[in-house]
């Protein structure tokens, strides 16, 4: 029967630890073998049998990488896209959240129906009508089609945030009407502090969800001058005839740095919306 | 102002954005699917026609077929996978917040990088999972450059990124009363009866979440499919067909149409599992 007792324990714990080293070897080695690439001249990559490790750190993968795409730039423009809708879209989603949790108005249950069947629609389905309409503004290869749809709130996020508001206790709000304060006067001093961590979640979420999106910067962005970072990466073939593991390993390296940062660094944020909500962004 | 009407103006930017991006298109939508619109040049009403040339198109059925065959694969294993790491560190032994941060990493690190590793990984000749097998006498198949090993290629990446789940689980496994465990053991129960009794009933709605959501995300598919691709059009997702017939054919009723297709295969897919809720599903009483 099962393992009990002492040695049972120590049994378990070693079969564990043994599963976690292997899932550990399992997870780590596509980045293993990224990095072994990236520092490796050619001889060392196109060779059989395979050399795991280069026989010295190569750098010039990372100046080819350079050559072929304006690595820093496409970042920067990605960056910039995340820093002009993130604000915004943060900002109104906890403002439509706080209306939708700490209001009553004629239409609310129906309108936050229509909230929940907005997430479950396909973007897919309005993207070409959305991607027709920004054509005939004359705005389709800019960023405003990536970014001004962002300041009228995100549904998800208004869903999120709704839940989070919705714990607050009731009477939190109470003395600063007393005081004669308007409620948006409350949102701002009051509902957006006491939020913080649930909107640096949601802010962390745009951000990956901006420097990883590749379909709608595809749609949208034709001027090579205005590539984001997953633009250049997936040009980036084309842009060498045959492909160029050596420069791609060190430009796909640096485009993954930012995201290991907040892997490592922010990580909490995510678990802790997780545990809130029990949703995935 | 009444504390009625301040919160509809709290609500009226998203009731804008509502309006000008997901009413107006869907209605535009509707329409645009029965022309044969290609950006430029006047559009014709051509009634239903984009749809029977879909019906008839054999690329679509090929697509569809991909994308069906990678879900009813896929989503199994990812969910199985995902269970198997959550139940691991489901514990408070040394070390394990950096295991965890680790097996979650798929669900952060990803896009256009990631995909890209993979490729170079799943090289016949020089990649690292032919060269590991190399080392077991094993000689590895062409992968994405062989048609019949393309779907594995693209379980193999899924696997990978199962574990990205982890804290859904986690989350799920926290919030099963520690009583029903406790009358399990008085009831002389082992650990493997416990997770046959207790633990996987009482995951089922997070299981169901994660069967709906995995169903959605295979339709949606484009990124690693994008970068990927596959010997045979054996990598031509719905969405990549698609986004092939819009933005390289510019054929955006023809796409349009495909849209629509693709929100009816969801929905009714949705609806069927949600039909099964109640004979698997674990719901509390209220």
């Amino acid at each position: 029967m099962a393992l009990r007792g002492i040695k049972g324990e120590t049994v378990r714990k070693a079969l564990l630890y043994t599963f976690y080293l292997l899932g550990t070897v399992l997870m780590l080695l596509p980045f293993f073998w990224m990095i072994s690439t990236a520092f490796k001249p050619d001889s060392q990559i196109f060779t059989m049998p395979v050399k795991w490790l280069p026989s010295s750190l190569y750098w010039d993968n990372f100046k080819r990488a350079f050559q072929v795409i304006p690595i820093v730039k496409y970042m920067l423009n990605t960056v910039s896209i995340a820093v002009l809708k993130i604000g915004g879209e943060v900002f109104v989603s906890a403002l439509v959240a706080y209306g939708f949790a700490r209001f009553d108005f004629k239409g609310k249950n129906i309108f936050f129906l229509i909230l929940l069947a907005t997430m479950m629609l396909p973007y897919e389905v309005t993207m070409i009508p959305t991607f027709i309409m920004w054509s005939h503004l004359g705005l389709s290869d800019s960023y405003v089609p990536l970014v001004l749809p962002a300041y009228f709130g995100a549904a998800s996020f208004i869903f999120f945030l709704r839940m989070y508001f919705s714990t607050f206790p009731a009477s939190i709000e109470e003395s600063m009407v007393m005081d004669g304060a308007s409620y948006f006067l409350i949102f701002y001093k009051l509902i957006l502090p006491l939020g913080k961590p649930a909107l640096l979640t949601i802010g962390l979420w745009a951000f990956l969800g901006t420097w990883n999106d590749l379909l709608g910067q595809l749609i949208y962005i034709n001027d090579p001058a205005k590539y984001t970072i997953q633009l250049g990466l997936a040009s980036f073939s084309n842009m060498t005839g045959e492909t160029l593991w050596g420069p791609l390993m060190a430009a796909s390296f640096m485009a993954l740095l930012p995201v290991i940062f907040i892997l490592l660094f922010a990580q909490r944020y995510f678990v802790e919306g997780i545990k809130m909500a029990g949703i995935k962004g | 102002m009444k504390k009625s009407q301040i919160g509809f103006l709290f609500i009226l930017p998203w009731l804008l954005g509502l309006i000008i991006f997901t009413v107006f298109p869907i209605i535009a939508a509707l329409y645009i699917s029965m022309t044969d619109w290609s950006i430029i040049g006047q559009e014709t009403f051509i009634g239903f026609r984009n749809f029977g040339n879909i019906f008839s198109d054999p690329a679509f059925y090929k697509a569809l077929l991909v994308t069906m065959r990678y879900a009813v694969l896929a989503i199994p294993l990812t969910i199985i996978m995902a269970l198997l790491v959550a139940l691991s560190v489901n514990n408070q032994y040394k070390g394990i917040g950096i295991f965890r941060t680790i097996f979650y990493m798929p669900s952060i690190v990803s896009g256009v990088a990631v995909a890209i590793v993979f490729k170079w990984i799943l090289d016949p000749s020089y990649g690292a999972l032919n060269s590991l097998l190399r080392i077991f006498g094993i000689t590895g198949p062409n992968w994405l450059y062989d048609s019949a090993w393309v779907l594995p290629s693209y379980l193999i990446m899924a696997v990978w990124g199962a574990s990205g789940g982890l804290y859904i689980y986690l989350a799920a496994l926290k919030d099963i009363p520690k009583e029903l465990y406790e009358a399990a053991t008085i009831d002389g129960a082992g650990w493997r009866q416990k997770i046959r009794y207790v633990t996987l009933p009482m995951l089922t709605p997070i299981l169901f979440y994660n069967l709906v959501i995995g169903l959605i995300g295979a339709f949606r598919k484009f990124t690693d499919a994008y970068v990927l691709g596959g010997a045979g059009e054996e990598g031509v997702f719905y969405m990549v067909y698609l986004y092939r017939q819009a933005f390289s054919f510019y054929k955006m009723g023809y796409a349009t149409a495909l849209a629509w297709i693709l929100f009816v295969i969801i929905l009714g897919l949705t609806l069927i599992i949600n039909y099964t809720k109640k004979y698997w599903v674990y719901s509390e009483r209220k």
